[in-house]
C-alpha cells in the first residue's frame, strides 16, 4: 500500500508520543526527535503533536519559536554552531566564521541549497578554554582554525555519495 | 586539563552512606553548619533550600540539577560532570533523602548533549550497585534520576525558566514566590541545586561541615570551582578557596599585567587592575558561577561590552519590558560609543536605563546584565569617550 509522507510522519509521531508519554512535559523531548529526525518541525508535525497532546498548535509553535536547537524552517542535514562568545571571539573565531562562510558558500543563518549545511552561531558552549569552539550536530570540536574547517567538512561530506561512511551521533530520546 | 582537588580525594559514596544513617533534620542541619550556598551563581544557602522543600507537603517531590550552564566564559560544570560524574548523583541521591523525593532529573543543556553518552551509563552503573532505584544500599530510601536535555536557552538556567521548560512550555521565568521549593516540576516541590553545589554537598556530607569550614572566609565557606578563560598562559577550571584575591588567581593562571578582569560571566563585574587586591567572596566581589575572563592591553573594552550585549539582546526572554528594550538600548548605546557618537548627557541616561533595569526586570538576567555596561563606564571611561573613526 502507498503510503504518503504526511501519513508517515504521524505514524512517527504517534509512536513517539507512546514511547516518551502523552503529557505535556513530553513536548520538548518529543520536539527534540522530530527535530533530529526531519531536520525542521513543519507546521504538519506541529499540528500532529497538537492534537496527540491535546493542545493547541499554537501551544506548540510557540514553543518552536522560542528554543534555539528547535526550528520551523528546514535546516541541513549538518548544523554548524560557531560558538561567538567573547573568549572564543578573542581566540580568533571572526576568522574561522569567514572560512565558513567562504567553504561553504553561505552566510550565517543560511542552508546552503542541497540542504547538506546549515550555518549558525551559537552563544557560550562551555568550552572557553579551548576556543574557537564549534558544535557539528552535537559533536564537539574544540581549537579549530581556518585551516581545520575544510577538514570537518570533509568528514561530514563523506556521509553522502556512493560511498558514503557513518557518523556516530549521541541520540536524544 | 583540570585539577579538583577536593573532588578526586573525596571517598567514593563516603556522603551517602553517611546520609543513609541520619535523619533528615541532621542532614540538613550539617549543611547549614557548613554554609554551602549555591554555586551556580545566586548563591542561595543549601541547607536553606532543603529544609523547605523537607517541609513542604507533597506526594510528590522532586530533586533536579541544573546542568544549564550557560554563563559566557563559565565551563566548570561540564568539566565535573565529565569527571565527577558519580559525585553529582551522590549529592542528589542525598538532597533526596534530606527532603524524601523519589525522582531526580538532571537538566543538561543542549549543547551538552555528548556528555549524555556518559552520563546515563554512570545512572546504569550506579542502578546496578544499588546505588539508585529502590531500596538504596538496603536503606529503604527508593530515588532514582532520569536525563532530560535542554533545547538551547540561556534563560532556563533560571530556576523557574527551567521547570517551565521540563513542562514543556516556553522558557519563561515565572513570577516569585511561589518558589520551587513550595510548587516547582507539576505543582511539586522541587530542589533545584547546581552541579558544583551537589558535588560539593556530597562532599561536606562524607567529610563534615567543620572540614568544610577550614577552607574559605568566615562568611564564604569553602573552596569554589572557576572557569578561566581570555588572556592567560593557562586558561581551564580551578579550584580555589573562597576569599581568594583576583591577584592571585592571574599570578596563578600566568595572565598577569591584565587590563581588566571580568568576574562572573558576562552578567558579572568588570574589575580593573586597580581592585585586583579584592577578595572573591560572597561579601566582597561576587563570585557569580565562578567565571573569570581576563582581558590583556591589546583589548578593546568596547568589543568585549558589544560582544556581552549582542548576547543578552539575544537570549532575553522578551516578557518583560526593561530586560526586553533595555538590552537593546544599551546594545545601540556600545554601538554609538564605538562610533563616537555619545554625548555624555546620553551616557549618564544610559546608565540611568541599566539601574532601572537592575530593579526593574522579573528575573536575574535582566537584573544582571546591566552590570558589565555599567563597571565598564565607571571604570574605563577615559577609553570609551570621545572615539574618532580610526579607533572604531
Amino acid at each position: 500500500m502507498l503510503m504518503t509522507a504526511h501519513e508517515r510522519l504521524a505514524g512517527e509521531i504517534r509512536d513517539l508520543v507512546q514511547k516518551l508519554g502523552r503529557n505535556r512535559s513530553s513536548l520538548v523531548p518529543i520536539l527534540q526527535e522530530v527535530q533530529k529526525q526531519h531536520h525542521r518541525i513543519g507546521t504538519y508535525a506541529m499540528q500532529v503533536i497538537a492534537d496527540e497532546l491535546d493542545i493547541h498548535p499554537v501551544e506548540v509553535q510557540s514553543v518552536v519559536s522560542f528554543y534555539a536547537f528547535l526550528d520551523g524552517k528546514p535546516q541541513g542535514k549538518f548544523v554548524i554552531r560557531l560558538c561567538r562568545t567573547i573568549s572564543c571571539d578573542m581566540n580568533g573565531k571572526k576568522r574561522v566564521a569567514r572560512q565558513l562562510e567562504n567553504d561553504l558558500g553561505i552566510t550565517f543563518g543560511e542552508t546552503t541549497k542541497d540542504r547538506h549545511f546549515t550555518l549558525e552561531w551559537t552563544n557560550c558552549m562551555g568550552l572557553c578554554d579551548q576556543g574557537p569552539a564549534l558544535l557539528v550536530n552535537d559533536r564537539l570540536y574544540t581549537k579549530v582554525t581556518p585551516e581545520k574547517v575544510h577538514e570537518i567538512l570533509e568528514e561530514c561530506r563523506r556521509t553522502f555519495g556512493v560511498h558514503a561512511t557513518e557518523r556516530k551521533e549521541a541520540h536524544l530520546a | 586539563m583540570s585539577s579538583i582537588q577536593t573532588y578526586t580525594q573525596a571517598t567514593p559514596e563516603a556522603g551517602l552512606k553517611r546520609a543513609l544513617g541520619m535523619s533528615r533534620p541532621d542532614i540538613i542541619h550539617e549543611m547549614n553548619e557548613s554554609g554551602l550556598k549555591g554555586r551556580g551563581g545566586a548563591g542561595f544557602p543549601v541547607g536553606g533550600k532543603w529544609n523547605f522543600a523537607a517541609s513542604a507537603k507533597s506526594e510528590k517531590k522532586y530533586i533536579i540539577c541544573n546542568a544549564d550552564e550557560g554563563e559566557p566564559g563559565t565551563f566548570k560544570d561540564r568539566v565535573v560532570l565529565q569527571e565527577h560524574a558519580d559525585l553529582v548523583f551522590e549529592g542528589m541521591t542525598i538532597a533526596a533523602k534530606a527532603v524524601s523525593a523519589k525522582e531526580g532529573i538532571i537538566f543538561l543543556r543542549g549543547e551538552y548533549t555528548d556528555l549524555r553518552e556518559h552520563l546515563e551509563a554512570t545512572l546504569a552503573r550506579r542502578r546496578e550497585q544499588k546505588l539508585l532505584g529502590r531500596d538504596i544500599l538496603g536503606s529503604g530510601v527508593d530515588f532514582d534520576i532520569r536525563v532530560f536535555i535542554g533545547a538551547g536557552a540561556y534563560i532556563c538556567g533560571e530556576e523557574t525558566a527551567l521547570i517551565e521548560c521540563l513542562e514543556g512550555f516556553r522558557g519563561e521565568p515565572r513570577n516569585r514566590p511561589p518558589y520551587p521549593v513550595n510548587t516547582g516540576f507539576n505543582g511539586h516541590p522541587s530542589v533545584v541545586n547546581n552541579v558544583e553545589t551537589l558535588a560539593s554537598a556530597a562532599c561536606i556530607m562524607g567529610k563534615g561541615a567543620d572540614w568544610w569550614k577550614t577552607m574559605g572566609t568566615a562568611k564564604s565557606t569553602g573552596m569554589k570551582l572557576f572557569s578561566i578563560s581570555g588572556d592567560c598562559a593557562k586558561p581551564g577550571v580551578y579550584e580555589f578557596d573562597l576569599g581568594v584575591t583576583v591577584a592571585d588567581i592571574l599570578k596563578e593562571v600566568g595572565g598577569e599585567g591584565a587590563k581588566a578582569v571580568q568576574v562572573g560571566g558576562a552578567s558579572g563585574r568588570c574589575i580593573p587592575p586597580s581592585e585586583f587586591a579584592r577578595s572573591i567572596a560572597y561579601e566582597d566581589i561576587p563570585t557569580g558561577g565562578g567565571s573569570l575572563i581576563v582581558f590583556g592591553q591589546q583589548r578593546d573594552m568596547l568589543d568585549v561590552l558589544e560582544n556581552f550585549m549582542d548576547f543578552f539582546g539575544d537570549e532575553s526572554c522578551g516578557q518583560c519590558t526593561p530586560c526586553r528594550v533595555g538590552n537593546l538600548k544599551l546594545l545601540e548605546g556600545v554601538k554609538l560609543l564605538r562610533a563616537g557618537k555619545c554625548s555624555m548627557s546620553y551616557l549618564k541616561e544610559l546608565c540611568a536605563l541599566g539601574e532601572t533595569m537592575q530593579i526593574a526586570s522579573k528575573c536575574g538576567l535582566g537584573q544582571s546584565s546591566p552590570n558589565a555596561f555599567l563597571s565598564v563606564v565607571t571604570h574605563f571611561r577615559d577609553e570609551i569617550m570621545g572615539r574618532t573613526f580610526s579607533q572604531a
